[in-house]
C-alpha cells in the first residue's frame, strides 16, 4: 500500500510510552486517511461523551495519503480530537510544511494519549522520538516558542507545530500553529493539546514518500496542474488577492454579516477589501508546501507582520466588529495568531461582547478595557491581546460567544451552529449554505461545505441563492466531496478546478488502490457519517441541527437580501432524506449497510 | 437611463472603481460590456442590484451593475 508511509506514532502521556504501529490497511482504503480514519480509529478508542478536556480524550495529528506527495497543495495535516467549544467530533484543517515533514519522517500520524505531568515537547527525528521537559517554553508564544525550539534543535528546516498562551490557558477557541502563521484554527484543538501538558512537537525527516505508479501520476498531475493554473479562480483570483478578494462579491450580495450579523451591508467594506489589502499592506504571497495556488498572504501594519489575514479573520475583525480600520485588523490577526487563538471565534466573540456592551448587558464597570462598541478599532487589537494573556473581562471572552452570552441570560445573541462561531456568510442570503451550516459536523462552519461556490461564485454551475431547490442533495455532495478531500491531504481550493474523478485518479495511481469518481464520493458519505455517529452518541440530537434565531426569524433588514430569512424547516427534513437519515437525523440501517458501516 | 456600474480586482485596472453611467432604455448587461471593452468570457460573475444575473439581462434605471473577474476563497 504506497502513498500512506505504513506507520502510526502513538504516544501515551501519562506513561511516557511510544509506541509505532502499523497502519490499519483494509480501514486506510475504507476512510482514504486523515480526516477519515483518524475519526474512525478515535470513534473506536475514546467514548464520545468523555469530556474533551480530560485525559481519556485523544488527539490525531493525521496526514492523508497525497500530503508528500508531488500532488499540488500536498501540504495538509489534520487535528482530529473530541472538541471543547461544541463537544462534537473536531477536524481542523492546516497546511503549511509541518504534514509532509511529518510523513518525510516516516509517519502518517501521531496520536497524544493521556497526560504529561508538566508540560512537555516531543521531538521527531526520523526514526528518533523523545518527549522532553518544556517548562522553559510554557508562557511562550507562538514565535518565540518556534525561535527557542528551532535554535534548540540547531536546524532551521526543522518543522514546529506548537500552541501558545491560549492553549495553555485550554481557551475553547485555541488553536494548533505551525510554522508560526499555519493554523488548525476552529473547535478549541488547541486547548486539548493544552489539556495533555504538551506545548510543541518538532519534526524532521529525511525520507520520502512514495507513490505506487510514479509515472502514472506525473502524468495525472500534469493534467491537475494545468486545470489548477487554467482555472480563473485558482490559476488568477486567490493568487493575485488572496482570500480577502471575497469582502467586495459578498457585501455586493448583501450577505456580508455585520455587527454580529444585525444586518448583512458593510457600509464600509471597500477600505477592508482584498483590494485595498494588495495595494496598501501586501509584503508578499506566502505559500503552502506544494503550491501553485499560493493564496496565503503575508502583510505588515506598523510594527506587527506576518501571515494573513484571510478572508474568514478579516471579516469577523471588521464587518462584524463594525471596523474599517484594515491596520487594526492585520494587527489582531498577528496577535491570534501569536497567542495561538482561532481568529474567527475570537473576531466573533468580540463582536458578540460590542452587542452585549451596546444592549446594556455588559456593563462599562465591569470591564477592565476599552469600551466594547461596534466600530471601535482599540478595542479589538487590546481585547484581542487580554483574550490571549488570559486577563481580566479578556478570559471571559476566551470562553468563545457562546458562553459568554449565555453568562448574561442571551445565549441567542451568540452567532454559533452548536456553540461554534458561524463563518463569514449570512445564510440568509444563501440558502443551501444555511442547511450546511445547520448540519456541520463541527458546528458552525464554511469549510464542511462550501455552497457559497456555487450560490455565489457559480462553479461549477450557478444556483440562485435564493432558491431552495436541489439545496439539500447540493449540500451533501459537497458535503461528502470535502470529507474525501480533505481525508486525501490536498487543499480544499483544489475543488474550484477540479473535480471528483481528477481526485480519484491521483488517489488511485499513488495508492494502487482502485478509486472511482462514485467511490471518492462515497468515502465522503461514509467518512460524514461516521462524523455524524460520533455527535449522536455524544448526545447530539436533532434539536442541535439548527441555526440562531436571528438567522431564522429576523429578516435582513437592507440591502440585496432584504427581507429573507433561512428557511430551515423546509430545508433540513428533506437533506435528512437524501442522507439516508431518519426524521431524527439518525442514519438508517439501509444506509450503515450501503456504506459498510454495519 | 443611469446606471450605477461597479468594477471589482484587476477589471479596476485602467478603468475606475465605480461610476454612474449613461445609457438608452433597454440597454443589456452586454452592451455595457463592449462600451467597457471587457470581453463577456473574462466576466466571472455578474450582478444586478445583487442578484446573479447573465449577459442578456435587460437593465432598468437605476439598477446597480457589479461585475467580477474568476475570483473566490473562503
Amino acid at each position: 500500500m504506497k502513498a500512506y508511509v505504513g506507520t502510526v506514532l502513538r504516544i501515551n502521556l501519562s506513561t511516557k510510552t511510544i509506541t509505532k504501529e502499523a497502519i490499519d490497511a483494509e480501514m486506510a482504503q475504507k476512510f482514504v486517511g486523515g480526516r477519515g480514519l483518524a475519526t474512525y480509529m478515535l470513534s473506536q478508542e475514546i467514548d464520545p461523551t468523555i469530556d474533551a478536556l480530560s485525559p481519556e480524550n485523544k488527539v490525531f495529528i493525521a496526514t492523508g495519503p497525497l500530503t508528500g506527495t508531488n500532488a499540488p497543495t500536498s501540504g495538509r495535516y489534520m487535528v482530529v480530537t473530541k472538541a471543547p467549544l461544541t463537544g462534537t467530533i473536531a477536524c481542523s484543517n492546516s497546511g503549511g510544511y509541518w504534514g509532509p515533514e511529518l510523513k518525510n519522517a516516516g509517519y502518517d500520524m501521531v496520536v497524544l494519549e493521556g497526560k504529561a505531568e508538566k508540560p512537555v515537547y516531543i521531538t521527531i527525528i526520523d526514526d528518533e522520538v523523545e518527549i522532553k521537559d518544556a517548562d522553559h517554553l510554557w508562557g511562550k508564544k507562538v514565535n518565540d516558542t518556534t525561535d527557542t525550539l528551532l535554535e534548540e534543535m540547531g536546524d532551521q528546516k526543522a518543522r514546529v507545530l506548537c500552541i501558545g498562551p491560549a492553549g495553555e490557558q485550554l481557551s475553547p477557541i485555541a488553536a494548533v500553529m505551525n510554522e508560526r502563521f499555519r493554523a488548525a484554527g476552529r473547535s478549541g484543538v488547541g486547548a486539548v493539546v493544552g489539556s495533555k501538558n504538551v506545548k510543541a512537537i518538532v519534526v524532521r525527516g529525511s525520507k520520502k514518500v512514495e507513490v505506487a505508479d510514479s509515472e502514472k501520476m506525473r502524468d495525472i498531475l500534469k493534467g491537475a496542474m494545468a486545470k489548477i493554473r487554467e482555472n480563473g479562480v485558482t490559476g488568477q483570483g486567490l493568487p493575485k488577492y488572496g482570500t480577502a478578494v471575497l469582502v467586495n462579491i459578498i457585501n455586493e450580495s448583501g450577505v456580508f454579516p455585520t455587527r454580529n450579523f444585525q444586518t448583512g451591508v458593510f457600509e464600509e467594506a471597500e477600505e477592508v477589501s482584498g483590494e485595498t489589502l494588495e495595494a496598501k499592506y501586501l509584503v508578499k504571497r506566502d505559500p503552502c508546501y506544494r503550491c501553485p495556488i499560493a493564496c496565503g498572504r503575508y502583510c505588515k501594519a506598523d510594527d506587527m507582520e506576518g501571515g494573513g489575514p484571510e478572508y474568514e479573520t478579516l471579516w469577523a475583525y471588521s464587518a462584524d466588529c463594525g471596523i474599517s480600520d484594515l491596520k487594526a485588523v492585520i494587527k489582531a490577526n498577528h496577535l491570534c495568531n501569536d497567542y495561538g487563538l482561532d481568529t474567527i471565534s475570537a473576531g466573533c466573540t468580540i463582536a458578540c461582547a460590542m452587542e452585549l456592551f451596546e444592549k446594556g448587558y455588559i456593563k462599562a464597570e465591569e470591564i477592565d478595557g476599552p469600551e466594547l462598541n461596534f466600530g471601535n478599532a482599540d478595542a479589538i487589537v487590546e481585547w484581542t491581546r487580554k483574550m490571549g494573556e488570559g486577563e481580566g473581562f479578556g478570559a471571559k471572552l476566551a470562553q468563545g460567544s457562546y458562553r459568554l452570552a449565555e453568562s448574561y441570560g442571551v445565549p441567542e445573541l451568540s452567532m454559533t451552529v452548536k456553540k461554534q462561531e458561524l463563518p463569514a456568510y449570512d445564510p440568509r442570503g444563501i440558502q443551501g449554505q444555511g442547511v450546511q451550516y445547520a448540519t456541520s459536523n463541527r458546528g458552525g462552519c464554511h469549510v464542511r461545505g462550501y455552497l457559497i461556490s456555487p450560490e455565489i461564485l457559480g462553479i461549477p454551475e450557478k444556483l440562485d441563492r435564493l432558491s431552495l431547490e436541489n439545496k439539500p442533495q447540493w449540500a451533501k455532495i459537497f458535503q461528502d466531496l470535502t470529507a474525501t478531500i480533505d481525508a486525501t491531504g490536498l487543499c480544499l481550493f483544489t475543488s474550484f478546478a477540479l473535480g471528483a474523478q481528477d481526485y480519484a485518479d491521483m488517489l488511485s495511481a499513488a495508492t494502487g488502490q482502485e478509486w472511482t469518481a462514485d467511490s471518492v464520493l462515497e468515502a465522503g458519505d461514509r467518512i460524514y457519517n461516521i462524523e455524524r455517529i460520533f455527535n449522536l452518541k455524544a448526545g447530539f440530537t436533532k434539536a442541535d441541527d439548527t441555526l440562531p434565531k436571528r438567522l431564522l426569524e429576523e429578516p435582513i433588514p437592507e440591502g440585496p437580501s432584504k427581507g429573507w430569512t433561512t428557511k430551515l424547516d423546509e430545508l433540513l427534513p428533506l437533506y435528512y432524506e437524501v442522507r439516508g437519515w431518519d426524521a431524527e437525523g439518525v442514519p438508517t440501517e439501509e444506509t450503515l449497510k450501503k456504506l459498510g458501516l454495519k | 437611463m443611469k446606471i450605477l456600474v461597479k468594477l471589482f480586482a484587476t477589471f479596476r485596472d485602467n478603468r475606475f472603481v465605480k461610476q454612474e453611467m449613461e445609457f438608452p432604455d433597454d440597454t443589456t448587461v452586454k452592451e455595457v460590456l463592449a462600451v467597457l471593452a471587457i470581453p463577456d468570457e473574462e466576466v466571472a460573475i455578474l450582478m444586478v442590484n445583487g442578484r446573479n444575473e447573465e449577459v442578456d439581462h435587460p437593465l432598468k434605471d437605476g439598477d446597480t451593475l457589479s461585475l467580477f473577474p474568476p475570483v473566490g476563497g473562503g
